[in-house]
């Protein structure tokens, strides 16, 4: 029962920082886009626009929540949903803190679920999102939906290929899928991590999850000249809201996959700084990441489709085999 | 816990009840809150202010379906090399020369479709 409550505790909490962030992250994102664009952003809501997000949110709930005539209403009504929740499901593999830790006198792991599976696990949810996408595409019977649904899609099945291989070169190193151990490998200081001898991997994984998130520049899916707003055009109010909530939650997730994966997770950049939580070390490389994110979204143009997908097939494809090669060869000479 | 299998359907059983909650509450607010009017025009679909003259689920270019089948192809290869990855320490040079053979087949195949123009798009 202890073990129960303390699982609660531990998901209330991990969901309350890692969704409770997003509103600050619209605002953030928001005023880096003014900051780019020699704007101010939002200014009025609260003190330098700070409760923007919140005001917005205000917004969108009183919104009426249309459905087309035409729709498939079932699907339609699905759609955010399969979105929204996956990103959930990959939080409780993300490993904050070590195993076993003695916490009034109980001995707690700090994750949520200690899967040996974790990255095939976050690979396969990952892939979840996409029917999210196709249904609102397919079900909205419009012709922008479909064919950003559709586009959506295939971009983000071919870039899920490169970033499957480019885990390949992780898993060979950590001898593991499992996310904790996978960070138990990089223990020690900062080079003991992943993205030095993996960087190939990490820039392969990195882009692709920009595409897997739909940000600029890989965002086909609602590129606003050409399809008005992609899978999302016939959605409104909260059911739009949730498309947008979903993609910023799936955005700091992917965030914290980099980090556990890449960056060492909750590990201190040194040992001589494990005094602090390692809590707070995965919350500060998740914010790194996010605003690497925002940041490419404001500075690139976006790419063509062809581009895209010719980026995805021809050159991370190969480029993930070559490094997955590389590696096993070196894996097993060094063992020898 | 009770015991490790059980365990994970709990764990992953509270993560998305919380999300699908979360969802359903906003969904619910705003309910409660959003005004509804019935008005045939609404339901129509956003054409740039035009009428829809057809269903908008027609056929599609084949190229989506020919990177739907590519994709299943190599995820499966994928999916493949997991199992390997983590034996690769108790397989030896066996395994790392099978497994090099495996992605030269793999790299023939990639190359063909390559070359047959499947990851053209015009």
């Amino acid at each position: 029962m202890t073990d129960f409550i303390f699982l609660l505790i531990k998901g209330v909490l991990w969901v309350a920082v890692g969704v409770g962030m997003v509103p600050f992250l619209i605002y953030f994102e928001r005023k880096w886009a003014g900051f780019f664009q020699s704007r101010v952003g939002p200014t009025y809501a609260g003190p330098w626009g700070s409760l923007q997000s919140f005001g917005d949110m205000a917004k969108l709930l009183s919104k009426e929540d249309v459905v087309p005539e035409r729709a498939d209403k079932a699907v339609f009504k699905l759609a955010p949903y399969i979105l929204f929740v996956p990103g959930f499901l990959v939080m409780a593999l993300i490993p904050f803190g070590p195993l076993n830790v003695d916490i009034f006198g109980h001995k707690v792991d700090l994750v949520i679920a200690n899967f040996d599976a974790g990255a095939i696990m976050f690979m396969a949810l990952g892939s979840i999102a996409v029917y999210g996408i196709v249904f609102a595409g397919w079900a909205s019977n419009n012709h922008w939906s479909l064919l950003g649904g559709l586009r959506c899609g295939a971009n983000m099945v071919s870039y899920e290929i490169a970033m499957g291989l480019a885990l390949v070169g992780i898993f060979l190193m950590a001898d593991s899928v499992n996310f904790s151990q996978i960070v138990d490998g990089q223990a020690g200081n900062f080079w003991n991590w992943y993205f030095i001898p993996q960087i190939v991997a990490f820039v392969i994984f990195f882009i692709s999850s920009i595409a897997e998130l739909n940000r600029d520049p890989f965002n086909v899916a609602e590129a606003e000249q050409e399809l008005v707003a992609g899978h999302m055009t016939e959605y409104s109010g909260m059911r739009w809201g949730l498309f947008m909530f979903g993609e910023y939650v799936n955005m700091v997730v992917m965030s914290a996959v980099i980090a556990t994966l890449f960056f060492g997770g909750w590990r201190a950049p040194f040992t001589a700084l494990d005094f602090i939580p390692g809590f707070i070390w995965l919350i500060g490389k998740v914010l790194f990441f996010i605003f690497l994110y925002m940041w490419i979204r404001w500075t690139l143009p976006r790419y063509r489709y062809n581009q895209l997908m010719d980026i995805g097939w021809k050159i991370f494809l190969p480029l993930a085999i070559a490094n997955l090669a590389v590696t096993a060869v070196i894996v097993s000479v060094v063992q020898r | 816990m009770i015991n490790p299998t059980v365990d994970l359907v709990i764990q992953f059983g509270l993560m998305f009840a919380i999300g699908a909650v979360l969802a359903l509450a906003l969904m619910a607010v705003s309910h409660r809150l959003a005004p509804t009017s019935r008005n045939p025009n609404k339901g129509q679909p956003y054409e740039c202010g035009v009428l829809p003259q057809e269903d908008s689920r027609l056929p599609f270019n084949v190229h989506f379906y020919l990177v739907a089948v590519l994709f299943v192809l190599f995820d499966l290869e994928a999916v493949f090399m997991y199992p390997w990855a983590l034996a690769l320490r108790s397989i030896g040079l066996l395994g790392l020369v099978e497994m090099l053979i495996f992605i030269f087949i793999l790299l023939v195949g990639y190359f063909y479709a390559w070359k047959k123009g499947v990851l053209e798009w015009e």
